[in-house]
């Protein structure tokens, strides 16, 4: 689906919201965004996987708060002053939207994106799914990894603990 | 001058929806034979009620299908008419008909004729029925039969496209295997369908072959669809009918068919010869194939809510006292000096006083008597166990009691499930009761009670019960549950509730397809209840579901485990106690228990269940058990402290997340942070696996 939307809409510009994580920069969709916040302590939710580092109140409705670098199976690191939530709205099937947190080490940038500027991920095989990637772009001779957040985050999937990388070690010449 | 008459029209359905509601339970209490003048008061009152008002807002199908209704209804209540157990059979057919129509209305749908012209057909026959001697030929109207449609107001306009179609069959039509219903159908996809059915050639019954069509049909259709697409609708039956179609704007008038429903009702009212049997029997024939998609007419769920006046009324009180403390409080914070501590302490607790007994009397408007649920069933019981040609009354008790308008939605249908299974497995057959020793007529009960801060639903059968051997065998037999494992009466009698179980030797369309009872638990818990069986062979079965007055707010104690704040519902705590560690035994080095006064106590430690890691691990001599019951059981969650009591509110945590399992739902402490609550039921079962 994600190709033939891209080949579709080949000349919009989309916008999107670059965070870094374990020195990768990650994009999302700016239109799933809702705030962005700094980290605050959380409450666990008992049994839960390790990436879900518990729930926050965001104004009254409880949402979860995901780390991106346990879900990447990434080191794990402190969290500091600078660490932030962004909070997405996510879509978890065609009418129904849930709020979600991601934990990323700062946020960088927006960028303007053409679609046709998007490549679909590689397949990397077994040791990296790429399913929930949109695609990749390269922005100043930087890798830009464009996550698909409906499909990341769907609480359904939370479940299967797979890694999409353990920072993006592969060759990627070809996408350049 | 003109109204917006649609704002009327919510009311207008609720007000027929509760008019029929009275008139079914009316119906249900009408003993055979005699004529209770209260009684058929009130049901003529409902009847007439709905046929003014659907008169008024121009439902003219409804109004005029209500009018046959209070004639008989009218003949009864002089007592120029037997109350027979037909005759109230075809009222009830009847609610149901009317009730159908109204939600297509207000769905704003097309009324689907066919199954109304069957109810009519049949109250005609009865109204008529009796008036002459029972063997006389039958007088009925024709118009009266024919579908009125809703297409009343578009027959005024004559530019409207369409086709009018005149469709007499041959009387072989039927043989050929042919269904005018299905023809019928492929034509309302067209556009809007109209049809008038013509009777004039059935012939007295004497002479009468089942399987001859005797009836034609002058059909309206209003649709852009040109004439071939129509002719190849007809394509099958071509030669088994004659057939003519003429556009809309030019009425043809067909020679054979004089009756429109707008002509006026000197023209139509031809008295002709019918046999009341063939129109009831080719009506239902037509119906049968219509009605099979039921399922689309599901009523709108009603957003609003009647409340008492005199809830408002405390309600307003309560607000007014609000005013006043809050008044008083700004008084004494405008120019504040510290001797009037003690005023302002006294006038925060009268705040927090009155804030609470707002929060009541606002939950108190949510609050409705179970009998909204409860008075479907006596006609659900009514119509199963004469279908199943048994003998059962219901008895209830409790309707008065109140509880939560979400409960009351939801609890619908698991009732409506368990109610089934009694009626279907629970009671036995006449002859199998009498001989049994027991009454002929089976009872079944269904009773609701308050109980702590749950509402309690039971459902009492005197019928065979459960027989425990069987349930194991069948089980074993399905592979759910090991040869070896022993199992208390208790949980053989929960085996009911494993998705795949069904003892009923053969399926029935009432119940047995064993895909219910583990979804009905599976509803109950999702309210936040549980649902036990008692059961004995011989004796009968009782179904107890245990439910939460409210989904929105409760009493907690909050207790701290490491860094961790948790919820327990003060409705399940029995007590609390500091441990000592004389107090702890183990059992073969493993399972925790204590002794309570004379009863020995399963130890849930929170610390483990949840996988708590921060703080240290709670020392056995420094704990608080907080004793819960869940699930009918006693048993002691060991916790680091008690931290105090407050309401909270409890928010979904499954609406950005999932279900946890051991947690019904996270609330919002006074800090801002966030506090499960803990589903004590849930532990339970978790703790034991």
């Amino acid at each position: 689906m994600t190709t033939d939307y891209i080949a579709a809409n080949s000349k919009q510009i989309e916008q999107f919201l670059t965070f870094e994580l374990a020195n990768e920069v990650y994009g999302v969709e700016i239109l799933k965004v809702q705030e962005i916040r700094g980290w605050e302590a959380v409450r666990v939710i008992p049994n839960a996987p390790s990436f879900i580092k518990g729930v926050l109140n965001l104004r009254g409705s409880v949402i979860p708060i995901v780390d991106l670098r346990e879900r990447f199976s990434l080191e794990h690191c402190d969290y500091t002053q600078k660490t932030v939530v962004i909070v997405l709205c996510v879509k978890r099937s065609h009418a129904e939207t849930f709020v979600m947190g991601i934990v990323a080490d700062a946020v960088s940038d927006v960028l303007d994106i053409k679609c046709s500027e998007i490549k679909k991920a590689p397949n990397f095989g077994a040791q990296l799914d790429t399913r929930y990637m949109r695609g990749m772009h390269v922005y100043k001779q930087n890798m830009i990894m464009l996550l698909d957040v409906d499909k990341l985050l769907n609480p359904d999937e939370l479940d299967d603990i797979e890694t999409i990388s353990d920072s993006v070690s592969v060759d990627y010449d070809e996408l350049l | 001058m003109s109204i917006d008459m649609s704002q009327f029209h919510q009311v207008f359905f609720e007000e027929c929806f509760e008019g029929l509601e009275a008139m079914e339970s009316g119906l249900l209490s009408l003993n055979i034979g005699d004529i209770d003048s209260e009684v058929i008061n009130t049901i003529f009152r409902a009847a007439h009620s709905i046929k003014g008002g659907s008169g008024t807002f121009g439902f003219t199908v409804v109004a005029e299908y209500t009018h046959i209704m209070e004639t008989l209804l009218d003949e009864m209540r002089d007592g120029r008419r037997q109350v027979t157990k037909k005759a109230v059979d075809v009222l009830l057919g009847s609610v149901d008909c009317l009730r159908e129509m109204l939600t297509s209305i207000q769905n704003e749908e097309d009324v689907n004729m066919v199954s109304a012209a069957k109810h009519q057909a049949a109250l005609e026959i009865e109204l008529n029925g009796s008036a002459g001697s029972g063997s006389a030929p039958k007088a009925i109207e024709v118009h009266e039969i024919a579908p009125v449609a809703v297409a009343n107001e578009s027959e005024e306009i004559d530019e409207e496209q369409g086709w009018k179609i005149a469709f007499c069959p041959y009387l072989n039509l039927l043989k050929t295997g042919n269904d005018p219903v299905r023809l019928f159908r492929e034509l309302n996809g067209l556009g809007e369908f109209t049809a008038n059915v013509n009777i004039q050639d059935v012939p007295p019954f004497d002479e009468l072959d089942p399987e001859e069509c005797n009836i034609s049909w002058e059909l309206k259709l209003v649709t852009d669809a040109k004439e071939a697409a129509i002719r190849e609708i007809f394509s099958w039956v071509e030669d088994d009918c004659a057939l003519e179609i003429a556009p809309l704007s030019k009425p043809k008038k067909v020679k054979k068919l004089k009756v429109t429903p707008s002509a006026p009702a000197v023209d139509v009212v031809e008295v002709i010869s019918v046999a009341p049997e063939v129109v009831e029997s080719t009506a239902k024939k037509a119906a049968a194939v219509v009605e099979s998609d039921p399922s689309k007419n599901t009523p709108k769920a009603s957003s609003s809510i009647r409340v008492d006046t005199d809830k408002i009324d405390t309600l307003i009180n309560m607000v007014g006292e609000v005013v006043i403390t809050q008044s008083m409080l700004g008084l004494i914070g405008e120019n504040f000096t510290m001797d009037k501590v003690g005023q302002l302490k006294r006038g925060l607790a009268q705040l927090e006083r009155h804030t609470r007994d707002l929060q009541q009397s606002v939950m108190n408007i949510r609050m409705l008597p179970i009998s909204f649920v409860f008075s479907r069933f006596p006609r659900l019981v009514h119509d199963i166990s004469t279908q199943l040609h048994k003998k059962i009354t219901l008895k209830l008790v409790g309707e008065n009691t109140e509880v939560d308008k979400a409960v009351v939605e939801l609890i619908n249908d698991p009732l409506v499930h368990l109610i089934r299974n009694s009626l279907d497995h629970g009671i036995e057959m006449p002859a199998e009761r009498i001989a049994a020793g027991k009454p002929e007529m089976g009872t079944i009960e269904l009773k609701a009670y308050h109980r702590g801060g749950h509402i309690v639903i039971e459902i009492v059968d005197d019928g065979r019960g459960m027989d425990k051997a069987k349930l194991l065998a069948k089980a074993i037999e399905k592979g759910l549950v090991d040869e070896a494992t022993i199992m208390s009466d208790k949980q053989i009698l929960e085996l009911i509730f494993m998705p795949g179980f069904s003892t009923a030797e053969k399926l029935t369309d009432i119940s047995g397809r064993g895909v219910g009872m583990d979804v009905v638990r599976r509803n109950i818990q999702s309210l936040g209840g549980n649902i036990d069986i008692i059961s004995e062979l011989g004796k009968g079965s009782t179904i107890a579901i245990h439910l939460p007055l409210t989904l929105a707010i409760l009493d907690g104690q909050s207790v701290a485990v490491g860094d961790e704040t948790y919820i327990v519902p003060l409705v399940s705590i029995i007590e609390s106690i500091n441990i000592t560690e004389k107090m702890l035994n183990k059992v073969a080095g493993k399972g925790e228990t204590f002794k309570l006064r004379s009863e020995y106590l399963p130890i849930i430690r929170m610390r483990e269940i949840f996988n708590v890691k921060s703080g240290e691990a709670t020392k056995s001599n420094e704990g608080v058990i907080v004793v819960v019951e869940g699930q009918g059981a006693l048993c002691g969650f060991l916790v680091d402290e008690l931290l105090g009591q407050q309401q909270v509110v409890i928010k979904s945590l499954e609406a950005n997340y999932r279900r946890v399992e051991g947690v019904s739902g996270a609330t919002i402490l006074g800090d801002g942070s966030v506090a499960l609550i803990l589903d004590v039921p849930g532990l339970v079962r978790l703790s034991v696996r």
